[in-house]
């Protein structure tokens, strides 16, 4: 049986992350018996195996409670964890735009966080009723009243009723859930007997279901063996599957109007579905598809090459199996001079291709080599045409420009005021422009404008330990601005390294590549020919380094007749050599560009 | 040209340096060890019927231990076996110990013409560290002998030692001018995986020259040579016209070769292929091998027309002669552009590491300096 409206709530639980959101949606799940405690295990949500190990939720997950309130009244909740790394935001932004209300967990010692303010404004954007939870009241340095006193006057929310609770020891769960019924409000519209209106929120690849098929119901009912329409990609599918996360996968007869679950559909492949998607019935379709979501666009880039060239298929393979289940994953085929075939990838951000990074070497067991993270610059040539620029190699000649824009970000920091004059001077080294500095008690609250080129690299971990970890960053991509700046290369012998070329400041240009140069002078072994390394500007070299020939290599003693071993020596040398690159003459270890990728920019 | 080499697998003591088959035994039954070499080489010769032996080394480990009475059977046994050409070189390496070199009249009697002299060096300082057992005046005792002895006569120098000075080498090489014959080999300090000086050296006891003060002391080697008439033939090796070892020049011409003895190395084509012989190592296992078989090696290692092309490559080139192309086409049966494009030696030509004639093909010594760079440029 299907609820009536009244009797469902939907919404979504947001927080900075580790303040205790998915072991608090844990505990609601426990209260409702959604699980035995025997079947209750830690974070049952963060199911894929490296979100439990970093305690991050990638994906948004959702389960249907159901609790019997106060009032008598047996309502279902579905509750909706959401990803609080700000890489996810766009699979947050997706969560809350099929709910109507949000938990605001904010913890008890440590008060609001970057990512705080970051997840409310979207809900608020979404014109989500909110429910602050001081969570973590059992810690001896708990705060709840000054807590209190921030989530009003830094997120400008009122807190006087926020709910105190301790997801560890359940206090405060009843408390909670009744909030949920009484102050979150049940689903806005919905027709039971309008055409059929459903929501595409997410999808997955199941290996034993297929794809799944997240939705939320407008109008109408969604029921097995209905003949189901697509509304933007066009297709009809028989509905095979109706369920709900409870949070175990259980099926159900339909979905109705304001209602949660999943469908399956005899899909094999998600690139079929279309996250945002209308769903509608075949012969019954509704007039108007919903508004849908902006797709997600990947706003850092960096190449991914096998150290071991023969390993090139099986990268392409792995990619394409966690592209399954990551539409926000872009990647095509590059082939680098200096290391061989490999994938230039798109990531929502820096943690997401920290994962994707680590995936692929925790899962598929492959040794990559990533190339410096970039941003997409925008091109604005001479021609009057505009180019994105995915990859510095590809940037057209510089008679051709006229100007070369970056995206920008607005960028909101929350430190402890002891930490604020390292990271006012950090943010003013990667070309900052304050927009803002407020205080929150004791805390500072930091607004700047800064290229995303210049958080991309180290911004975050340097921020870390400036503060040594108290402040917290968050940061939404503003605009792009034109900007002073040049596409830098290293060439070897005169022959550009393609996977060493960067874009930077024009006026940081010079210090990087003499940095660049006598690294890789460092790295380079001395041959048989001088090497020459420069950096140059659209031909104009601007730092070089010489590595002088090797004055002698050859052994001296003589061996006698023991030609074998000289000859076999030299055999095993031209194995070793499919892990050089040739640079005119000259022969260079893969090695010295890893090392030169590696070790960052000090 | 064809050539024999008997190794000798002991020594009286082991120098930290040497990674050479050489062994310390108390009591060496030299009979036994005639009887072995006649016998492996009576193996051998039935192999190599058609040729005429135009040398003979005694190689080690350190042959001058040897009863000059064992050299004597060893070459009586060659005789019969093979027809030897009239100038037939025969080599024995030896220490300058006095025990030795108050042997080298016997060694004369037994048929050798030729001593080389492991003198190492013109200082007791680093004769000591090099584990010598001879002092700087046994050594010239031992060369006065020799010159004496022998038609022909050579010694062995060992330089970028460490904390050796150019000034230091220059000096010493001048004095070596001194004492020396028509032949000389001047090798630089190796520092051999599994010898004593290996653990030392890595574990930081002392340092060796860099490798611009090694090619430096190379550059004076080759200067000071060059102005007292004996120019390096070879990388290491250096001898006024005429003298040059003619059993070394077999190896690095890659004419065939027989090797006899525990550990020593052969190269000998059979039917047209190419095979390459091995000793075991072990003494006690070669005798028994031999006692057995008639022979000590392990099984031939085949060697395909690459790899000959390969070996004549890496051996011609040490050699200041270079290489006659059409001694590719003899080998292999495929001319040199066969096997490496004309590109890839222009860059070497241009570099002037090699030059390139209609008939021969030679590294010039900017190139023979850098030879295992420039081959692993050519080859790998
Ligand atoms: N003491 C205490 N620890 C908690 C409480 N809630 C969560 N934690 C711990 O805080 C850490 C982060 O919790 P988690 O639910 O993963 O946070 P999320 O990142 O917001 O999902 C974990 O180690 C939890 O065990 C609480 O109420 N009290
Ligand atoms: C077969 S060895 C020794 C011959 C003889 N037993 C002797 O020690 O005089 C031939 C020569 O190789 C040289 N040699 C041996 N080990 C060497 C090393 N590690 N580095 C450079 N030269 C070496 C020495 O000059 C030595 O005289
Ligand atoms: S250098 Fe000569 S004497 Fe010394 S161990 Fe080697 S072979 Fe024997
Ligand atoms: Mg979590």
């Amino acid at each position: 049986m299907t609820k009536k409206l009244s009797e469902i709530r939907n919404f979504a639980i947001i927080a900075h992350i580790d303040h205790g959101k998915s072991t608090l949606a844990d505990r609601l799940i426990q209260h409702c018996g959604g699980l035995t405690d025997r079947e209750m295990r830690e974070q049952v949500l963060d199911n894929m195996e490296l979100e439990q190990e970093r305690g991050i939720t990638i994906k948004a997950q959702t389960v249907r409670l159901m609790y019997t309130a106060k009032d008598g009244i047996e309502y279902q909740l579905n509750l909706m964890d959401t990803p609080g790394h700000v890489d996810f935001s766009y699979e947050v932004s997706r969560s809350l735009a099929s709910c109507e209300g949000s938990i605001l967990v904010v913890d008890a010692s440590q008060g609001v966080e970057a990512q705080t303010l970051a997840n409310v404004y979207q809900a608020i954007d979404n014109d989500h009723e909110i429910v602050p939870v001081i969570n973590k009241i059992d810690l001896p340095a708990a705060e709840p009243d000054r807590v209190q006193q921030e989530i009003e006057d830094v997120i400008g929310i009122p807190a006087d009723d926020a709910v105190h609770a301790s997801a560890k020891t359940g206090q405060g769960i009843e408390e909670l859930l009744e909030a949920v019924v009484t102050k979150l409000p049940p689903p806005r519209e919905g027709d039971a007997e309008a055409p059929t209106k459903a929501l595409l929120v997410d999808s997955w690849y199941d290996p034993y279901l297929g794809v799944m098929i997240l939705v939320r119901v407008i109008d109408g009912y969604l029921k097995k063996g209905m003949k189901a329409y697509f509304m933007g990609t066009k297709a009809a599918r028989e509905i095979d599957r109706v369920g709900i996360f409870g949070p175990k996968p259980t099926m159900v007869d339909a979905l109705g109007p304001g209602e949660m679950g999943f469908i399956t559909a005899g899909i094999k492949d998600i690139s079929e579905t279309l996250v945002g998607d209308t769903i509608t019935e075949e012969r019954k379709r509704c007039e108007k598809p919903l508004a849908g979501f902006k797709p997600s666009v990947p706003m850092v880039f960096c190449s991914l090459f096998p150290t071991d060239n023969g390993e090139y298929e099986k990268l392409r393979d792995s990619i394409g199996k966690l592209k399954l289940n990551d539409a926000a994953l872009h990647y095509e085929p590059e082939n680098s001079q200096a290391l061989g075939m490999g994938f230039r990838c798109g990531f929502l951000g820096l943690l997401h291709m920290e994962i994707i990074q680590e995936r692929l070497d925790r899962e598929f067991d492959l040794d990559l080599i990533p190339t410096a993270p970039s941003v997409v610059y925008m091109i604005h040539k001479t021609d009057g045409t505009i180019q994105e620029l995915y990859n510095p190699v590809d940037m057209p000649d510089v008679v051709k420009i006229k100007e070369i824009h970056e995206p920008w970000i607005n960028a909101t920091i929350l430190t402890p005021d002891e930490y604020l004059g390292g990271l006012l001077t950090l943010c003013e080294e990667r070309r900052g422009v304050q927009i803002d500095l407020t205080y929150a008690g004791e805390r500072a609250m930091l607004k700047y404008k800064l290229p995303l080129n210049e958080v991309v690299f180290d911004f975050y971990d340097r921020l870390k330990s400036i503060s040594r970890g108290y402040a917290s960053f968050d940061y939404e991509l503003a605009e792009y601005a034109k900007g002073d700046l040049v596409k830098m290369e290293v060439l070897v012998n005169a022959e550009p390294v393609d996977a060493l070329a960067m874009v930077v400041p024009r006026d940081q240009a010079e210090r990087r590549g003499r940095m660049l140069c006598e690294r890789l002078k460092d790295l380079i072994p001395r041959q048989m020919f001088k090497i020459a390394v420069q950096a140059a500007i659209g031909g104009k070299v601007i730092a070089r380094e010489t590595i002088s020939a090797m004055r002698k290599d050859v052994t001296a003693k003589c061996y006698g007749g023991d030609v074998s071993r000289k000859r076999k020596l030299l055999e095993k040398q031209k194995k070793g050599k499919k892990k050089m690159r040739q640079y005119g003459n000259v022969e260079i270890p893969q090695s010295a560009f890893i090392a030169a990728l590696k070790m960052g920019d000090e | 040209m064809f050539g024999i080499y008997i190794h000798w697998p002991f020594c009286a003591s082991k120098c930290p340096y040497c990674d050479f088959n050489s062994h310390v035994r108390q009591r060496i039954d030299q009979h036994v060890w005639a009887d072995a070499y006649t016998r492996e080489i009576e193996h051998y010769a039935a192999l190599t019927k058609d040729k005429i032996v135009t040398s003979v080394f005694f190689g080690g480990g350190t042959p001058s231990l040897m009863e000059p009475d064992t050299a004597a059977t060893v070459i009586a046994a060659i005789r019969k076996h093979w027809p030897m050409a009239n100038d037939c070189e025969i080599t024995l390496e030896a220490n300058p110990t006095s025990i030795e070199a108050d042997k080298f009249a016997g060694f004369r009697a037994a048929g050798i013409d030729r001593v080389s002299v492991g003198v190492q060096a013109l200082n007791d300082a680093d004769l000591k560290f090099l584990g010598r057992q001879h002092s700087k005046d046994q050594a010239l005792r031992a060369l006065d002998i020799a010159r004496n002895t022998f038609d022909r006569y050579s010694f062995d120098l060992i330089y970028a030692r460490p904390n050796q000075t150019p000034q230091a080498w220059e000096t010493e090489l001048r004095e070596a001018m001194n004492y020396a014959g028509g032949h000389l080999s001047l090798y630089q300090l190796t520092i051999e995986k599994g010898t004593p000086f290996y653990t030392q050296y890595s574990r930081g006891d002392f340092s060796i020259p860099t490798n611009d003060e090694g090619g430096e002391l190379y550059e004076i080697t080759q200067r000071v040579l060059e102005d007292h008439g004996l120019p390096a033939y070879e990388i290491s090796n250096h001898a006024s016209e005429g003298q040059q070892s003619r059993h070394n020049l077999t190896y690095w011409r890659y004419y065939d070769y027989v090797g006899i003895g525990p550990g020593a190395h052969g190269r000998l084509t059979i039917d047209g292929n190419k095979v390459g012989t091995r000793g075991h190592r072990a003494p006690e296992i070669w005798l028994d091998k031999v006692a057995k078989n008639g022979h000590g090696s392990h099984p031939y290692e085949a060697i395909d027309t690459d790899q000959r092309f390969a070996e004549m490559l890496m051996m011609g080139l040490r050699l200041r002669e270079g290489i006659k192309l059409s001694r590719f086409t003899e080998e292999t049966g495929q001319s040199l552009d066969t096997y490496i494009p004309q590109t890839k030696f222009q860059s070497m030509i241009d570099e002037g590491y090699i030059t390139l004639t209609d008939t021969t093909i030679t590294a010039t010594q900017d190139g023979r300096q850098r030879l295992n760079g420039l081959l692993s440029y050519l080859l790998a």
